[in-house]
């Protein structure tokens, strides 16, 4: 019974002090903000591995989650004789839900566990503990631009998604089913709002974005330097991130749509 | 071409696509690229019963949207709403004698506001009201009296 409840407190400990480790650093990070602005090729070289190399997964899966959209869509609006209103469901799903948060999981799943394991490579191979020898901070030089990367390419990543979705709707349901083209695009652009849906999604994509980043980097920073400990953090950041982005997609959805 | 430079061009394209896309959610998907609300003119509207009728909703002269319903409050002299209608300032030469109507669009459609036009030679302006307004159609009404005619005719 005693063993049982100190273990139970070591895990408590445990988890609390690797929040705050992650805590101190994001801290950590954002002070190596000026330093990174004064060596913008760093942040170049992580713009391209984690934004350009995800745009191929992001834009297919972005056309064919529109597409069934679409067809979903339609077979149940044509039940009620709506098939008019089908651009309104592509696009409201797309631009509020569907588009920030299959984008931030995919997301995790491409960037974040190539960014935990590159991160954690480094750790066990003691190049981090090299930069330090060479008096080069490591947070400052390797983990910030990693960061501000993924913040500015998760909006952009989830603006692509939603556009190619409307555009796969489109391709369905007009294209191929014979919903009138006008009316798709009117319906959708009296029923959307800018502030309300595209702007609370632009919001949340980049909520999402500073979210996936932070565990990818805490993972690989805080891995055991082994390489089954570089494993685990890769493991531990889809798992995690895919939690934080369904849990605070139910609170932000909740804050802004209420 | 360099290894550099093809990084910055594939970055650039990248940030570039991303803005596109979100100008194109901003212009073709939302209505910012539609409607300026800013250029309108407001007059209200006194209904006994809005029905389901709610802000946004188009006001349609003829069929064709000539402004929108900018906001709804509940007059607590008079005991009914009041509705006060944004119309597009291109849209000036309706005469103050105007009938405003609550209409359904389809059976169960979304209601909006219809305006008839009367005979007046003055025209409605800035703060003007509509005097003459219909109330909306409430369908449990409209039953509650067929019921209870066909029970009439069933008694005699």
């Amino acid at each position: 019974m005693i063993t049982w409840l100190a273990t139970l407190g070591r895990a408590g400990l445990a988890s609390a002090a690797r929040l705050g480790r992650a805590n101190l650093l994001m801290l950590a990070m954002w002070g190596g903000l000026p330093a990174m602005l004064r060596r913008p090729r760093l942040l170049l070289d992580q713009m391209f591995s984690v934004g350009v190399l995800t745009v191929l997964i992001i834009a297919v899966s972005g056309i064919f989650v529109g597409m069934v959209l679409g067809l979903q869509g339609y077979y149940i609006l044509s039940r009620f004789g709506a098939e008019a209103t089908l651009g309104v469901m592509v696009a409201a799903s797309l631009v509020r839900e569907l588009g920030p948060v299959v984008t931030a999981l995919l997301f995790a799943g491409r960037a974040g566990s190539a960014l935990a394991a590159e991160i954690g490579l480094m750790k066990s191979t003691e190049q981090l503990s090299g930069l330090e020898m060479m008096a080069v901070n490591p947070q400052h030089r390797v983990l910030t631009p990693r960061l501000v990367a993924g913040i500015l390419s998760m909006p952009l990543l989830a603006a692509m998604f939603t556009t190619l979705g409307v555009y796969g709707g489109w391709f369905v349901g007009v294209g191929l089913l014979g919903v009138d083209d006008g009316t798709y695009w009117a319906q959708m652009q009296s029923q959307i709002d800018w502030h309300e849906d595209v702007l609370n999604g632009v919001i949340k994509s980049v909520v999402f974005g500073v979210v996936c980043t932070w565990i990818a980097i805490f993972q690989g920073y805080d891995c055991v330097p082994t390489s089954e400990g570089v494993s685990r953090a890769t493991t531990r950041t889809v798992v995690h991130s895919s939690l934080a982005v369904l849990g605070l997609d139910f609170v932000l959805t909740a804050l802004m749509f209420n | 071409m360099s290894k550099t430079t093809q990084l910055e061009i594939l970055v650039g394209a990248f940030m570039a696509a991303g803005f596109v896309a979100l100008f194109f959610l901003a212009m073709q998907v939302s209505n910012l690229g539609t409607v300026n609300s800013g250029d309108a003119y407001r007059i209200t509207a006194r209904f006994d019963n809005i029905g389901g009728l709610k802000a946004k909703a188009p006001v349609t002269l003829a069929g064709v949207e000539v402004g929108r319903v900018l906001d709804i409050y509940f007059d607590s002299k008079d005991f009914r709403a009041v509705a006060v209608l944004g119309i597009y300032s291109q849209y000036n030469q309706i005469p103050d004698d105007t009938f405003a109507k609550i209409l359904t669009a389809g059976l169960l459609g979304e209601q909006y506001v219809g305006l008839d036009p009367g005979g007046s030679e003055s025209v409605l302006k800035e703060g003007s009201e509509i005097a003459v307004t219909q109330s909306a159609l409430v369908l449990e009404e409209v039953i509650g009296q067929f019921i209870y005619g066909k029970a009439q005719e069933g008694a005699n």
